[in-house]
């Protein structure tokens, strides 16, 4: 459904995205997956055709984004960062400008526009004034315009950014439902959602594709060794620390231990073991045995988070959780422009 | 042409929501209204003294009434315009609507006339709506009908034409007030090039003169249909749409 070969886009001094290259098929659910500033919504405007490529190319359901940019433009809907809404209109009075400009009308227009009330659970407000709607809702009705004309292909910039927990989850299950029927590429540098919403990921950093697999793949691969979390504790006296974690790393099968928290009582401990290995029972018998309480024991599966951070090194963590470095402005083309 | 008429409509019914237009509206209704009952209490007073002084010299309406008050109006608009042209663009910068728009089946083109268009449907609508004062002057004097609308129409390719420009210099900002404030200035420019005329008339001279509004303005305000007037109007309209299309382009290419 989409094909992206080396896609560049240069900017006066910098590169935002770096000949990229990666393919989605039709029905996907695909996650784009990066820091700040890594390209992603550049990457997005340029499948939008809102920017034209340095180099490159790009195809959505085989047509060019530059070359038959209306042919696309038909086939999309995009929710930028933040929701376009005009906010001296009602939302109905939107979605049916929307929809028009997206080439519907008539009762082909208002079938839509029910539907789209209807689906995103916006109709309660649809004489509401689009300034007087809160955050979630705001993003609902983006959400709303960008299916009204039943696009093959839905992109989403950051579509929970912003959001309260009970509205992530309500616009994450939105999403989901609409898998089926569309093929989705939403953005995000939260790295459970892409674990909770999508099927398959891309992962850039720098403008540079660093990875491209189903999630389930990425785990499993990253997944060297196996670990497992136990919570330890005595119920009265001190926590004999050194002695609980030699006995653990006594244990055979067991190649490290490391403490991951202390607390009154009790520690918390990872320990791996190398894969295939199956030390839970033996764990689980020597704390016992020991006369210590076993409070808790579970998998540690590797999550996305430590994937991530193994693929784009560490200083892509540390910019993940700041606002965007002097690097390169996909972001803030504006404000970098500006500087 | 259909998306274009799509995208006027939603300006227009923006125009009418925020509540700039009727602003506009009444406080153009009130400061024509006012110019115009001045403008006729003087013409009254000297048919009056005329009277008494058993002098018989013809008066004429359209002269003295309907002629000056449309000059007046045509540099009414001059404060009007920029309100009007502000927002077109640098409004759908700030909120981000502009992706939106750029990334519909629609061209870029149609964009920019529809916007264009919706602002001179606005400024027409608050001049014939404050023309309405005319009403008396048809149903207690006689005057011509055909100069006036002749006049009428330069005030509008006057609009169109500086609005174009404004449509244009909104396409440069975020922010409205820069662009009201430019749009001000390139409109008084254009508006003060033809004092050159009355001290020297070198080459240079006549070309500011030309680049004018307001020398070819001066035709219609006398009641004479110029083509060649009505093309100068027409080419700042095409060269205004043409390097918002350009400005629009490059936003694509830079931002």
């Amino acid at each position: 459904m989409i094909t992206v070969t080396d896609l560049t886009k240069k900017y006066a001094r910098t590169t935002a995205v770096d000949h990229i290259s990666f393919s989605v098929s039709k029905g996907d659910i695909v996650g784009f997956l990066g820091p700040n500033g890594a390209g992603k919504t550049t990457t997005m405007r340029m499948l939008t055709c809102f920017l034209p490529p340095t180099e490159g190319k790009a195809t959505v359901a085989g047509f060019d984004v530059f070359e038959q940019s209306m042919e696309v433009r038909r086939r999309i809907g995009y929710l930028p960062e933040s929701p376009p809404l005009y906010l001296e209109m009602e939302t109905i009075e939107y979605l049916r400008f929307v929809g028009r400009l997206k080439g519907l009308s008539g009762a082909d227009l208002e079938k839509r526009v029910a539907y789209v009330l209807d689906r995103c659970a916006i109709a309660d407000v649809k004489t509401r004034l689009l300034s007087k709607l809160s955050k979630g809702y705001r993003q609902r009705v983006g959400l709303a315009q960008a299916i009204i004309h039943n696009p093959d292909v839905l992109i989403l910039d950051e579509p929970t950014a912003g959001l309260d927990p009970k509205q992530i989850n309500e616009t994450r299950d939105l999403i989901k439902s609409l898998a089926g029927d569309h093929t989705i590429i939403l953005s995000t540098h939260i790295l459970p959602e892409v674990e909770q919403t999508c099927e398959s990921v891309i992962i850039i950093n720098k403008g540079k594709l660093v990875a491209t697999d189903s999630v389930h793949n990425l785990q499993a691969r990253a997944r060297g060794a196996e670990s497992v979390l136990v919570n330890v504790g005595v119920r009265s006296g001190e926590f004999p620390l050194s002695i609980v974690r030699d006995r653990l790393q006594r244990i055979s099968g067991v190649s490290g231990t490391t403490l991951k928290e202390e607390f009154p009582g009790g520690a918390l401990f990872e320990i791996e073991s190398s894969r295939g290995q199956l030390v839970r029972g033996d764990l689980a018998r020597a704390i016992v045995e020991a006369g210590w309480d076993l409070n808790e024991l579970r998998p540690s599966a590797m999550s996305l988070e430590e994937i991530f951070l193994q693929l784009t090194g560490s200083d892509a963590a540390a910019s993940s959780n700041t606002p965007p470095e002097p690097g390169p402005p996909a972001d803030a083309p504006a404000s970098e422009a500006n500087a | 042409m259909r998306n274009m008429w799509i995208i006027c409509r939603r300006e227009l019914s923006s125009y009418f929501a925020s509540p700039i237009a009727w602003l506009l509206l009444a406080m153009y209704s009130i400061i024509f209204g006012w110019i115009f009952w001045n403008f006729l209490a003087e013409f009254i007073k000297q048919s009056q003294d005329m009277m008494m002084m058993g002098q018989t010299q013809p008066m004429n309406v359209n002269e003295q009434i309907i002629r000056p008050l449309l000059g007046t109006s045509s540099f009414l608009g001059l404060f009007m315009i920029p309100l009007i042209s502000m927002r077109l663009f640098a409004e759908e910068k700030r909120n981000g609507t502009i992706e939106l728009l750029a990334t519909s089946p629609v061209r870029d083109i149609e964009i920019i006339i529809g916007k264009w268009f919706s602002a001179t449907l606005l400024y027409c609508w608050i001049i014939i709506f404050a023309c309405v004062n005319f009403v008396f002057l048809f149903r207690y004097g006689n005057p011509d009908w055909k100069p006036m609308l002749v006049t009428l129409l330069g005030v509008f390719l006057q609009g169109a034409a500086l609005l174009a420009v404004g449509t244009f210099i909104s396409t440069l900002t975020k922010n409205q007030i820069i662009a009201a404030a430019m749009t001000f200035g390139a409109c008084l420019l254009l508006w003060v090039f033809s004092w050159v005329s009355s001290y020297d008339s070198s080459t240079w001279a006549q070309v500011f003169s030309y680049l004018s509004v307001i020398t070819h303005f001066d035709t219609f305000d006398r009641g004479v249909l110029s083509t060649k007037d009505a093309i100068y109007y027409l080419s700042v309209i095409f060269v205004g749409l043409f390097f918002t299309a350009r400005s629009m382009e490059s936003l694509r290419w830079r931002s």
